[in-house]
């Protein structure tokens, strides 16, 4: 029987967090994502599991780095803001093959900007926000469901990659309620750590570390990252396409805005308009081979997003020139209207 | 004969990248002896800093992870608070643990994380060629305070042991210095105390040990170990600050 439950964004990602394994959460007060704390608070210290309200952005990821040092299961939580401040951590996480999982419940920017819903931390989320060359996988929901559904994918591509893992939502998603379905089966952790640190007992002394000074020594382990991250392209990519079959205009959007399109493509198919969507579920890795496959059949691509045009650059060099790329923003955490987007669509 | 002076098992068999004169080998040394002395090796994990000991991995024969700058107290509560059992320790010099991870260390300390701390003072930042650091001395010529630390400008030398004992969550603080045999054997003792309260689950424990720096000081291995007796003790005096 399927369990339907009614629960708030940044609630379902607790939940699925708890039934997957995560042992420790380590948080800093910040809005739109204070539920994810409080709720941990209280979940997890029923559970007997590792709570830390930490005194700072920096301490919860360092904390984090620290829990997965063991090889355990761990979480942060934060908004825009926040989640800069944790980016010399995320390096380190990539820098020394560690996996966690970072949830940013993103707010308007730059600098303090403001409490409402935005997509202005792509670029920060898929190109790399700290130093140095890496990835970190990143997944969008547009639903409460998919909140719950995708945090528990984190906790497995993150072990099984090694890598840290963010789910990118915004304040609309983390504030929202909606029935969800929890039905996904309690994850195991199953993935062999030979690798952790918990006591050199019967083996030999381990290190985990970034720091790589021979001659040669850190490219080397780069171009094992650029293994890594290649196989995480072939294999990881995930999106939705709504309607693209015989779509002459195909619009592409991630997170909240692809749920208000959805209604833009029902009110424009009604006026006959062949519209479709692709929706990015891993907006890293990107799916571009898809975006390049239908561009050339189509008489443009419309990109709409909640910044000043981030996610439109991956898909203009998805597209490569085969079709126009024609862009709709909303910066600063507004929110679009279906009609508003429906006036943008010639 | 039996012998008399045997590497501790806890030490591995690398050559150490220290300057000539330097303190850091003597503390390594003295932890090593402690861990194999507690018998305690086989659950030990390190967290290694920024700074002239950031490849301590390389010289202790146990697990140990490196942490960013500053941020050792921060990681060593994320492995203890998931493995209670285990004995962790942070190895941070004065820019790690005084200046950009400050914040870190005393909130490890008010949360009463129990952990043991071996804090390096050697009043200068060593491995990026001698800057001033918070426990610079008042006076003291740096690279980046060549007429010597001005208080108007660059404040006073920052007393870490004493900062820590208005917190309620330490439960032992102390000063000591590895410039002679007396002081290392006391450095010894102190080391070994603060790792006996973590089996003991007393809490934090922190170890502050005045270092000789030679290179960056400007002076001869020799005369270094007579600067800590003679100018450092002043600003730093040693002994047991708190023992709970």
């Amino acid at each position: 029987m399927k369990n339907r439950v009614l629960m708030q964004g940044n609630t379902a990602i607790c939940e699925s967090a708890i039934m997957s394994g995560c042992i420790a959460y380590y948080g800093y007060p910040i809005t739109p994502q204070n539920e994810i704390s409080a709720h941990m608070s209280k979940r997890m210290r029923e559970l007997n599991r590792v709570f830390i309200q930490a005194e700072s952005e920096i301490a919860a990821i360092n904390m984090v780095l620290g829990t997965s040092v063991t090889g355990t299961r761990v979480m942060t939580s934060s908004s825009s803001p926040g989640i800069s401040l944790k980016q010399e951590g995320i390096s380190y996480l990539c820098g020394c093959e560690l996996p966690a999982v970072i949830v940013n419940i993103m707010r308007g920017g730059p600098g303090l900007g403001n409490i409402s819903g935005s997509q202005g931390d792509y670029f920060q989320s898929t190109k790399g926000g700290g130093h140095g060359d890496y990835k970190m996988i990143v997944m969008s929901p547009d639903s409460v469901q998919e909140m719950y559904d995708l945090t528990a994918d984190t906790f497995e591509l993150a072990d099984k990659y090694r890598n840290p893992v963010m789910l990118l939502a915004d304040g609309y998603l983390g504030q929202i309620m909606e029935p969800v379905i929890v039905d996904k089966p309690v994850m195991k952790n199953s993935f062999e750590k030979n690798w952790v640190l918990d006591g050199c007992k019967n083996r030999a002394p381990r290190k985990i570390r970034s720091l790589l000074m021979n001659d040669g020594e850190l490219e080397q382990f780069n171009w094992h990252l650029n293994d890594k991250y290649n196989k995480i392209r072939q294999t990881e990519v995930r999106y939705e396409s709504v309607n693209i079959e015989d779509a002459e205009i195909v619009i592409v959007a991630f997170g909240i805005v692809a749920r208000i399109c959805r209604d833009v493509i029902l009110k424009l198919r009604a006026k006959g308009i062949k519209i479709g969507m692709i929706r990015p579920v891993t907006l890293w890795p990107f799916p571009e081979k898809i975006i390049g496959e239908i561009a050339g059949k189509l008489k443009y691509i419309s990109v709409i997003e909640m910044n000043l045009g981030q996610m439109v650059e991956d898909v203009r060099l998805a597209v490569n020139g085969k079709c126009p790329v024609e862009f709709f923003g909303k910066p600063g955490g507004a929110i679009f209207t279906v009609d508003e987007i429906i006036s943008k669509i010639k | 004969m039996e012998k008399q002076f045997i590497k501790p098992v806890s030490l591995k068999n690398n050559r150490h990248l220290y300057c000539s004169g330097c303190g850091h080998g003597i503390v390594h040394r003295l932890i090593a002896e402690v861990i194999d002395e507690l018998n305690i090796r086989e659950r030990t994990i390190g967290i290694a800093p920024v700074g002239c000991a950031v490849f301590a991995y390389d010289y202790f024969n146990f697990d140990v992870t490196e942490a960013p700058h500053g941020r050792p107290p921060a990681v060593a509560t994320g492995i203890k608070r998931v493995l209670p059992d285990r004995i962790i320790f942070t190895y941070q010099g004065d820019g790690d643990l005084a200046a950009i991870g400050i914040s870190e260390i005393i909130h490890a300390a008010n949360r009463g994380e129990n952990i043991t701390v071996v804090f390096i003072n050697n009043a200068n930042y060593g491995m990026t060629g001698g800057q001033l650091a918070p426990t610079t001395l008042t006076g003291q010529k740096t690279l980046t305070t060549p007429l010597g630390r001005q208080i108007r400008s660059d404040g006073y030398p920052l007393k870490i042991c004493e900062l820590l004992n208005s917190i309620d969550g330490t439960v032992f603080l102390a000063r000591s210095s590895v410039n002679n045999i007396k002081n290392i054997n006391q450095t010894k003792k102190h080391i070994k105390h603060a790792f006996q309260n973590q089996i003991d689950n007393k809490g934090f424990s922190l170890v502050e040990i005045l270092s000789q720096c030679p290179p960056s000081w400007g002076k001869q291995p020799v005369d270094s170990l007579r600067w800590i007796d003679e100018v450092m003790v002043k600003t730093y005096p040693l002994g047991i600050i708190k023992d709970n």
